[in-house]
């Protein structure tokens, strides 16, 4: 079993304490079926109230949570012959996106993702799944190679954003994303953008500039993060919590604003308590929009997606 | 990371602000200023002539949109757009309408940039001047939508498109709404770019965050005035990320040259010319044509 989050802590507790009456039943052979039902009724009240009950921090925890299933969890559940292409031809491979060619519902696809780890030591080779240029220079030049043998574009958007470092400032962190957002613009194949995790700023638009955007139930999309906005706002990162709330993040405030196509429910307390359930939650999801999309030439896939990020933004204009 | 570095921006900033009135032992504002570089002290009227560009040593004073306007386009050729466009607290931030309010006073601007239509040296071309003076040029739905709506102009008259940044990046108080304006520029580009037209940017001090990560790096040239800050990630950010000093030319317009990011470095002295040479350049059927 995964680690307990706070706002899940009672849930959890109640789950031990029926755990423990059973085992109790058991060695001294007594019959507490009647309490245990009663607490089990419980439990699920509890479940319910909780789970459907998330505060956007709570979301972010969820989003962040370290056994959250990733990009390479997802290709393995609803893909099948997967092999991964590397490198961007021009500097070097950049582990913290992956991408590559592979089946789903028997037909040919593009998959690409940011990658994050799940152990200390994947992550510092995947650097927590913050991309350096030469990984949006990768998932660019797949994307071309998809849009040559018509394949639809599937994208996992997963990252804290690009990495703020030296070597990137210097190979060009700015050119490339910008350079992705402009190309997936043209783009003649359906291209389908998932917000699995956390989406942070333009480190994950640069994967997003899609035909249909989802997000997970528990997932995030921000221009900062919750405690760069709480340092920004109020000098004060520990007021993460009521940034988040503030700064509208979670997948339904994004569905309010008419910036994503829909919501991926996730299983009750989130995608980690059951990858197989999840991923298949998100399969029909991608089916779903794969069918809608087929059906558009690829003049057509161009205007949707100029006509879908055209029309955001909220302003007044005044008559005169 | 695009608003961090507009912190770090926002204190070398004051380092270049012609000196207060009423601060003890300095010179009347209006008539004295001093380079934050050199410290060299001379007249404002000097510095205006020399299009606020220290006589010394070069210093690039920020502009403001309309300082643009004029020493860019042929005199009385410029017709502004889109000055109706207000904006709109969607997140509903306490006093963000207020600031807003205070800065479009200060600057005589609807929002942190200026788009419009003119001539350089006979020939037309769209223009979107950003001006930092306003909220730090940050982007939010009113900038995204200007600078869109300048592009789509662009495409509509065929006619090359010529942006001046100058921002922090994105704005916060509009959240992922403002995130979002940099795939909206972007894929406006896309369809200028794709009707085989001319795109320009001119990035000048300072360009940062989500601008300098969408239309800033998308020109078909892509420019910056001397010594200007041009970076995705903040300075502090990445120092205390890496855990390193940088050096101190980084993220200079002269350091991104070094690095392959810049096409060329012009001086606002010769940014007209230049311009004019390059527009001129490219007319539609080439330079047989002109």
């Amino acid at each position: 079993m995964s680690k307990s989050l706070d706002f899940e802590e009672p849930v959890v507790k109640l789950r031990e304490k029926i755990e423990e009456l059973k085992e109790i039943a058991k060695s001294a052979e007594v019959d507490m079926s009647t309490e245990i039902n009663t607490l089990e009724t419980r439990l699920q009240q509890l479940e319910t109230k909780i789970y459907t009950n998330m505060e956007p921090w709570d979301r972010v925890q969820v989003a962040r949570h370290a056994q959250r299933p990733t990009t390479m969890d997802y290709i393995k559940e609803i893909f099948t012959d997967f092999i991964e292409l590397h490198g961007d031809r021009a500097f070097g491979d950049d582990e913290a996106i992956i991408g590559g060619i592979a089946s789903f519902e028997g037909q040919p696809i593009t998959i690409i993702g940011h990658q994050r780890g799940k152990t200390t030591k994947e992550n510092i080779r995947r650097n927590f799944g913050m991309p350096h240029p030469e990984g949006y220079r990768k998932a660019l030049r797949l994307m071309k190679q998809a849009e040559k043998f018509k394949r639809p574009i599937i994208c996992f958007i997963d990252t804290k954003g690009a990495y703020p470092g030296k070597a990137a400032e210097e190979r060009g962190q700015s050119e490339a994303i910008a350079k992705n957002l402009f190309e997936m613009a043209g783009l003649k194949v359906p291209v389908i953008s998932v917000v699995i995790g956390e989406g942070g700023s333009g480190g994950a638009l640069a994967l997003g500039v899609a035909n249909k955007i989802y997000m997970l139930e528990n997932s995030t999309y921000s221009v900062i993060s919750p405690e760069g906005a709480a340092s920004i706002l109020w000098k004060d990162a520990t007021l993460a919590k009521q940034a988040a709330e503030a700064m509208k993040i979670t997948a339904f405030d994004l569905k309010d604003m008419g910036i994503i196509d829909g919501i991926v429910i996730e299983v009750a307390g989130g995608a980690h308590r059951d990858v197989q359930a999840q991923a298949l939650e998100l399969k029909k999801c991608i089916n779903n929009a794969l069918e809608e999309l087929h059906a558009l030439s690829e003049t057509q896939l161009i205007d949707n997606r100029y006509d879908k990020f055209r029309k955001i933004g909220e302003f007044i204009e005044e008559t005169n | 990371m695009a608003i961090r570095s507009l912190l770090s921006i926002n204190k070398k900033k004051q380092k270049g602000v012609i000196v207060d009135r009423n601060k003890e032992n300095s010179f009347p504002a209006d008539l004295m200023a001093k380079c934050p570089e050199c410290k060299k002290i001379y007249l404002t009227k000097e510095l205006e002539n020399n299009l606020k560009v220290c006589p010394q040593c070069d210093y690039h004073y920020k502009m403001t949109a309309f300082e643009r306007v004029s020493i860019l386009l042929d005199e009385g050729t410029f017709e502004s757009f889109d000055e109706n466009l207000r904006t709109s607290n969607p997140l509903k931030f306490p006093s963000y309408l207020e600031k807003i309010e205070i800065d479009s006073h200060k600057t005589g601007l609807n929002e942190a940039v200026l788009t419009g239509m003119g001539s350089i040296k006979g020939t037309q071309v769209v223009v979107a001047i950003m001006d930092s003076h306003f909220r730090m040029g940050s982007m939010g739905s009113v900038v995204g939508e200007k600078i869109t709506r300048a592009i789509e102009k662009a495409t509509e008259y065929e006619l090359p498109f010529i942006i001046f940044t100058a921002s922090g990046g994105a704005r916060m108080q509009e959240g992922v709404i403002s995130l979002m304006q940099m795939a909206k520029t972007s894929v406006a580009l896309k369809r200028h770019s794709d009707h085989g037209l001319l795109f320009i940017s001119i990035m000048t001090h300072p360009t940062t965050g989500g601008v300098s990560a969408s239309f800033a790096s998308l020109g078909d040239l892509n420019i910056a005035e001397p010594q200007a800050l041009i970076g995705f990630a903040g300075r502090r950010v990445i120092e205390q990320t890496v855990r390193e000093k940088l050096p101190d030319d980084f993220q200079t317009a002269e350091f991104l040259l070094a690095h392959g990011q810049l096409d060329a470095i012009f001086h606002r002295k010769e940014m007209r010319d230049k311009l004019a040479t390059i527009v001129k350049l490219h007319a539609k059927g080439g330079v047989s044509n002109v």
